[in-house]
């Protein structure tokens, strides 16, 4: 099925070369980090996680938003989405490939990750996270292709694989509530010691991760001639509505708990991210503007998705309003959510986190490859569906 | 040989095999329980010993648990010794002094007594604690949360309750930074060699990508030496080491006669060292 990623016309090409320079630029990037230290980044001993890990949350929970797919077709024998489930599999493998790259970025003895299973400690979450991680991978991989495969033959699937689609239901879940559990269980960091933070992260996943879906599938009737069907496409929303709604009505919580018993530890990150911090007669407030920038995009995107007129009228509306809800909540948990956390510190200092350049190329480099993955996998996917009809 | 016996054989050998196994994994678990009972108790014996009776808990004092008493008093009233211990320690441990702020690494260092206890703000706080500062490092918690976190042990907890590092198991994955309320860790941003001064040779330096921290000087304990800082403050008594789980110990005898503070108890970290305020 692979020799179907080898043919295309020139726009596939070029779309695959401009990704491909990122990667280089990147992997030039990672090579001066590498034999320099991560001196080169812009985390220090106070902000000690940056854009590598909050990356890394984020796409977890776009891998685990493809079981908003899977989970209607195969529990709920949703048929519309019969068509496009593969594009929910297929994100999620591209998606967990640039979150281990993200860990293999911010490692600081890269050489060193397999200790992680010569000594496996079952009392640390991110053991756990490295084994939900790499199964849900396997699991997605190990179900997509066979799926497809049987698809080009035109023959049901085998039984045995029904065993690994519903099991990766459950992973789907894991992967983000382990990736929660992370950060959710660290006495002393206020801001994330909070039992919503896993429900959080798998209602803003249960939005972005189909969002982005959406818009691929947009992108697809245009430049692949492949139409996921107006009837897969509006139950999508739908789910995108309810997801991204869930999401802001935890973040409300949030806000309730903090202000309202306003204990100074609870409100103190709230008030970083979304005001500015005020601390020894300076105020701290760099995330500002994007977590404002969170809040205007959830609500363009919420509008344009709910309104008929725009969801209905053309695509390019409904397109827009996906991509608004996929980048307020990357805003969230890709850049305000991590890095918030370290705010202010244990002894009560602030110290703010600027990514360095170097920094910022390596993680542009590691979402070209993961699109540069995406891309043939969907190239593969949509090859066979073709093949299919012809 | 018949069927019959041939199956009798199978059967008999797969439970002997379970059976050993099934014991094995039983007195593992039964180990374990027993450790990690023995461990907190251990633990209760030593900060809060009457708490531990009070909860049934036997206080076991078998084997050692280290702690530290820094008495603030006296580094009030000699103002130099903070910076005797902080240097002291740093020389030992060859800890590097970098040119950039963002690289820092520090093993102890002098603060106010609101960034050491943030948890406890007071508008009017008295003047001896507003305007004096005191030392502060890892607490070698009985309950690390930097232990629980780490996903490849090369940070644990040793038997006489020091927190230690293993610089060549460390994946530098900073998870144990993260999971530190007190921000007692430095991570190696990037190679420290240059930047350590009159080398000690008798120490490690670190490499690059790997978390560091204070180590109770578990290297000096270990021959009978007192801990750097301690040795730097002379006879003032200024910090004082010991044993906890030695009811005749000179720390234990300060901690009866005192009121010490310990920083953000309520986490339930249990940290080793106390303050005098």
């Amino acid at each position: 099925m692979f020799e179907k990623a080898l043919k295309g016309n020139n726009y596939y090409w070029m779309w695959l070369a401009f990704l491909g320079f990122f990667v280089a630029v990147a992997a030039v990037c990672y090579l001066r980090q590498y034999f320099t230290g991560l001196t080169l980044t812009g985390m220090s001993r106070d902000v000690s996680w940056g854009i590598y890990i909050s990356q890394f949350t984020f796409l977890v929970g776009v891998a685990a938003g493809g079981v908003m797919l899977v989970l209607p077709y195969y529990i709920h024998n949703f048929k519309a989405f019969g068509r496009i489930t593969i594009l929910g599999e297929f994100l999620a493998i591209a998606s967990l490939l640039m979150c281990m790259m993200f860990i293999m970025a911010d490692l600081g003895q890269p050489l060193r990750g397999l200790n992680v299973l010569f000594y496996p400690t079952p009392n640390s979450m991110l053991f756990w996270d490295m084994c939900v991680l790499w199964g849900y991978l396997i699991l997605n991989a190990l179900c997509g292709w066979v799926i497809l495969t049987a698809e080009r033959k035109q023959q049901h699937p085998p039984k045995w694989i029904y065993f690994f689609v519903y099991l990766s239901i459950p992973f789907a879940f894991s992967i983000h509530t382990v990736t929660a559990m992370l950060y959710c269980g660290l006495p002393g960091r206020h801001f994330w010691l909070s039992a919503i933070v896993a429900p959080r992260f798998l209602a803003s996943a249960f939005a972005a991760g189909p969002a982005l879906i959406v818009v691929m599938a947009l992108i697809l009737k245009r430049v692949a001639n492949f139409d996921a069907g107006r009837e897969a496409i509006n139950k999508m929303v739908t789910i995108i509505i309810y997801a991204a709604i869930a999401n802001m009505f935890f973040v409300g919580l949030e806000f309730f708990v903090g202000f309202y018993s306003d204990i100074p530890g609870h409100k103190h990150t709230l008030q970083y991210l979304f005001f500015g911090l005020e601390h020894h007669g300076h105020v701290y407030n760099n995330l500002v503007p994007f977590m404002w920038g969170f809040v205007a995009l959830f609500c363009v995107g919420l509008t344009l998705l709910a309104y008929p007129a725009t969801r209905k009228g053309n695509d390019l509306w409904l397109g827009l309003g996906a991509a608004s809800i996929f980048f307020a909540f990357w805003l969230d948990k890709g850049i305000g959510f991590v890095l918030g956390g370290f705010v202010p510190t244990p002894v009560d200092e602030i110290v703010e986190y600027y990514p360095t350049a170097n920094e910022l190329l390596i993680t542009i480099g590691v979402w070209a490859a993961g699109f540069f993955i995406l891309t043939i996998l969907y190239k593969i996917a949509i090859g066979v569906e073709h093949e299919i009809e012809a | 040989m018949d069927n019959k016996r041939r199956d009798f054989l199978k059967v008999a050998g797969i439970s002997t095999l379970a059976g050993l196994g099934g014991t094995a994994v039983i007195d593992r678990i039964v180990n374990a329980a027993n450790v990690a009972h023995a461990s907190s108790s251990a633990g209760q014996a030593g900060g809060h010993a009457t708490d531990a009776t009070a909860h049934g808990g036997p206080p076991t004092a078998s084997g050692n648990r280290y702690g530290m008493v820094v008495d603030v008093r006296k580094f009030r009233q000699d103002p130099s010794l903070g910076e005797k211990a902080v240097a002291a320690c740093h020389r030992v441990h060859n800890v590097p002094e970098f040119p950039d702020k963002k690289d820092e690494i520090k093993w102890i260092w002098m603060t106010e007594f609101n960034n050491a206890f943030p948890e406890k703000p007071n508008l009017y706080l008295d003047e001896a604690a507003s305007n004096n500062t005191l030392p502060i490092f890892c607490n070698h918690c009985d309950n690390p949360p930097c232990v629980r976190a780490c996903p490849t042990k090369a940070t644990f907890k040793n038997k006489d309750g020091v927190i230690i590092m293993d610089y060549h198991r460390c994946i530098g994955c900073r998870f144990c930074m993260a999971a530190c309320p007190y921000g007692s860790r430095s991570f190696n941003w990037r190679n420290p060699e240059e930047f350590v001064k009159n080398l000690n040779k008798d120490f490690p330096r670190r490499t690059r990508g790997v978390v560091e921290k204070c180590n109770f000087c578990a290297e000096r304990i270990g021959i009978g030496l007192q801990p750097a800082c301690v040795e730097a403050c002379g006879d003032s008594k200024a910090m004082v080491f010991g044993n906890l789980n030695d009811p005749h110990s000179e720390i234990r005898k300060l901690l009866k006669e005192n009121h010490t503070l310990q920083r953000n108890p309520s986490l339930g970290t249990l940290p080793s060292v106390f303050y005098i305020v």
